[in-house]
């Protein structure tokens, strides 16, 4: 199979007991405990006041983490496509929604209503950063990290531009937890570049194949990426923090995994 | 971008099942809206419902994947020889090389909105037959359809509102022409649920009527519910199939359910559409707009449309007929673009009209015009800013 090749410019990144991507950098290259706590999701405060008061989680952190790799590839996020991967997105807003419909009283707000599209986390981030460049909002289950990584980089590969790739997850409460258990949390966002610059972490290049899926050595993040399916890409964001040319294989579909070679 | 053929195609709508019925009812200028009978909603509103969807059985290893949603997408792939042809395309290719890119806006969570009338009364939990991942979760129209045909190559879902239908194209495009695919399966699939029919009463955006896109008394949109599929192959032969020639993407970035009042995203995603097929305006003969039917669609999008076309080229908007099927909407208006280019005709957009808007200055057609179409642009736009254009032709 074709491989698709990209550069990663910059990564921001929330998760359980990960702060932000230093934090998880020190983690993965075994410079720093892994020690579990909740995570610390900001609000945006590039959105103005009143459509900052109704963003849920998981446009908080998906702005967050995005933010934070376009900030550290020195790039003008106004200028940048983005992939929006996610599974479930805003897990609190639909359970309201569906409480309301089933009450006698099925008036939903209005707010709660726009909220609800898959791609409410990419349209505060247009109307945060203005960018008008293409952005899309996709949804494969458990594959959110690798069909992102996907669609990113099949992109860079299209348009030879950069892009923004944001993959998150949050949790759903009650009664909808039972039937989809998210521990908790998780945010990555990559920017990838068509060529080699002076910001640039590693250069990837992502075939689909049918291969064994790699772990992680350390059994509370072995767990986490088990557990969350944007956390898929933990695999990958090691190989980076560690720096070394390495090959891995990231977990996708049934029956189709994603090896990846990872050069400094 | 590199052509790619549309193979195979169909769809499924309020106006009929397949393109013998679609065709038809554009040829008679049919609408399939109806007052508002669906499930226990209570709303004065008019929807396009799909007769015969509570009918339709999934095969028995698929019985998990069983909603309305699901059953909508078995109904489209069974007309048309559709299933066959895909059948044929493994053949050709193999089950791995066949990606599945599916838009839809809300997949099954009609199951879940009935799940939670019945939660348990004591512990508040869903009951034991709901299946949240195989219905309500975005990826299970494509994850159906997958396993429906066996393959193991890429699929998503793109859930960009009212423009994932035709965000599919594009992204199974790029795959093909990077060489990780050599085939696909793209569409769209929505069904009626609660959500969408109270969710767009509450910003006020459902019209009492059957609704009129174009019209100067144009007051909202009528909810639909539709598939469309169609098969993507490389395109090697000239024999006067259907292509996609170009594919534009753009964002708003203005807000998150209105939008740009003078249609600057839309222009944009036209404008890039034709970049990517190596077209100028004046190539276009026909566009099948996104044409909701709300005052500031309309309005924005006829700016657009008319900054860059100006008065010559005719469009219309066939939602009047099949309304607004969100998801599918992108799909299905693509496939009506396949069928005006196979066809030799422009489908008018006047099925419920009474009275143009005299503010709006693009050629609207409101008769069909029988006159073939070379090259016909699709437009599909949604809340959060999203906007697609799609451009197709026959080959020369």
């Amino acid at each position: 199979m074709s491989s698709l090749a990209a550069h990663v410019d910059g990564i921001g990144l929330i998760g359980p007991g990960l702060a932000d991507w230093p934090a998880a950098r020190a983690v993965l290259r075994g410079e720093a405990p892994y020690v579990d706590a909740p995570p610390v999701v900001p609000a945006p405060a590039a959105l103005p006041p009143a459509e900052r008061r109704r963003t849920g989680q998981i446009v908080r952190l998906s702005l967050a983490v995005g933010f934070e790799a376009v900030a550290a590839s020195a790039l003008d996020p106004a200028g940048l496509a983005t992939v929006f991967s996610s599974s479930g997105a805003d897990g609190d807003n639909c359970h309201a929604i569906c409480e309301a419909l089933a009450s006698a009283d099925r008036q939903i707000s209005p707010t709660r209503f726009h909220n609800s599209v898959h791609n409410a986390a990419s349209g505060y981030w247009g109307i945060a950063s203005g960018a008008m460049a293409p952005s899309t909002s996709i949804c494969t289950f458990e594959a959110t990290f690798g069909a992102g990584l996907l669609e990113a980089a099949s992109q860079v590969t299209a348009f030879d531009r950069p892009v923004l790739l944001i993959a998150c997850d949050t949790p759903y409460p009650e009664p909808l937890h039972s039937v989809r258990p998210l521990p908790g949390c998780f945010g990555v966002a990559l920017v990838l570049s068509p060529q080699r610059s002076a910001r640039t972490l590693a250069r990837i290049e992502v075939a689909a194949a049918r291969n064994e899926v790699s772990t992680i050595g350390d059994p509370a993040l072995e767990t986490l990426r088990r557990s969350i399916p944007a956390a898929r890409g933990l695999p990958l964001l090691a190989a980076v923090a560690r720096g070394t040319a390495t090959s891995i294989t990231l977990d996708y579909l049934d029956g189709l995994q994603l090896t990846t070679q990872v050069t400094p | 971008m590199q052509a790619v053929r549309l193979s195979r195609y169909t769809m499924t709508s309020c106006l009929g099942r397949g393109l013998d019925a679609t065709l038809a009812a554009l040829r008679a200028r049919r609408s399939g809206l109806a007052p508002c009978r669906f499930e226990t909603v209570q709303l004065d509103t008019h929807v396009g419902e799909v007769s015969g969807v509570d009918d339709v059985q999934l095969a028995a290893g698929l019985r998990d994947y069983d909603c309305r949603n699901n059953r909508l997408a078995e109904l489209a792939l069974i007309q048309d020889g559709f299933a066959e042809a895909v059948d044929e395309a493994i053949c050709r290719h193999g089950q791995s090389r066949i990606g599945v890119f599916l838009g839809t806006s809300t997949s099954g969570i009609l199951q879940t909105e009935l799940a939670y009338r019945r939660r348990d009364p004591a512990s508040g939990a869903l009951p034991p037959d709901f299946k949240y991942a195989t219905t309500h979760n975005s990826y299970s129209a494509a994850d159906f359809v997958r396993r429906r045909f066996a393959l193991s190559g890429p699929a998503t879902v793109i859930s960009t509102a009212c423009s994932s239908g035709a965000k599919v194209f594009a992204a199974a495009a790029r795959l093909m022409a990077a060489g990780v695919i050599d085939a696909a399966i793209v569409g769209g699939v929505d069904s009626l649920c609660l959500t969408t029919l109270y969710g767009f009463n509450s910003l006020e955006l459902l019209s009492q009527q059957a609704c009129r896109p174009y019209d100067a008394r144009r007051n909202g949109i009528s909810i639909g519910e539709a598939a469309g599929f169609i098969l993507l192959e490389r395109s090697e032969r000239d024999d006067g199939a259907v292509l996609l020639l170009g594919a534009g993407e753009s964002s708003d970035a203005h807000h998150m359910s209105s939008p740009h009042p003078d249609g600057l995203g839309a222009r944009m995603a036209m404008e890039s559409a034709l970049a990517s097929a190596g077209l100028r305006p004046d190539d276009v003969d026909y566009i099948n707009l996104h044409g909701t039917a709300t005052q500031t669609n309309d309005a924005a999008e006829d700016k657009a449309v008319f900054g860059l076309f100006g008065p010559r080229v005719p469009v219309s908007s066939t939602k009047g007929a099949t309304g607004h099927t969100l998801g599918a909407a992108g799909a299905i208006e693509s496939v009506i673009c396949a069928l005006a280019l196979s066809h030799g005709f422009m489908p008018g957009g006047g099925v419920n009209m009474q009275t143009p808007d005299p503010a709006l200055n693009s050629r609207y057609l409101i008769d069909n015009l029988e006159q073939p179409p070379r090259r016909v642009l699709s437009n599909s736009f949604g809340f959060g800013g999203t906007n697609c254009a799609l451009l197709f032709g026959v080959a020369p």
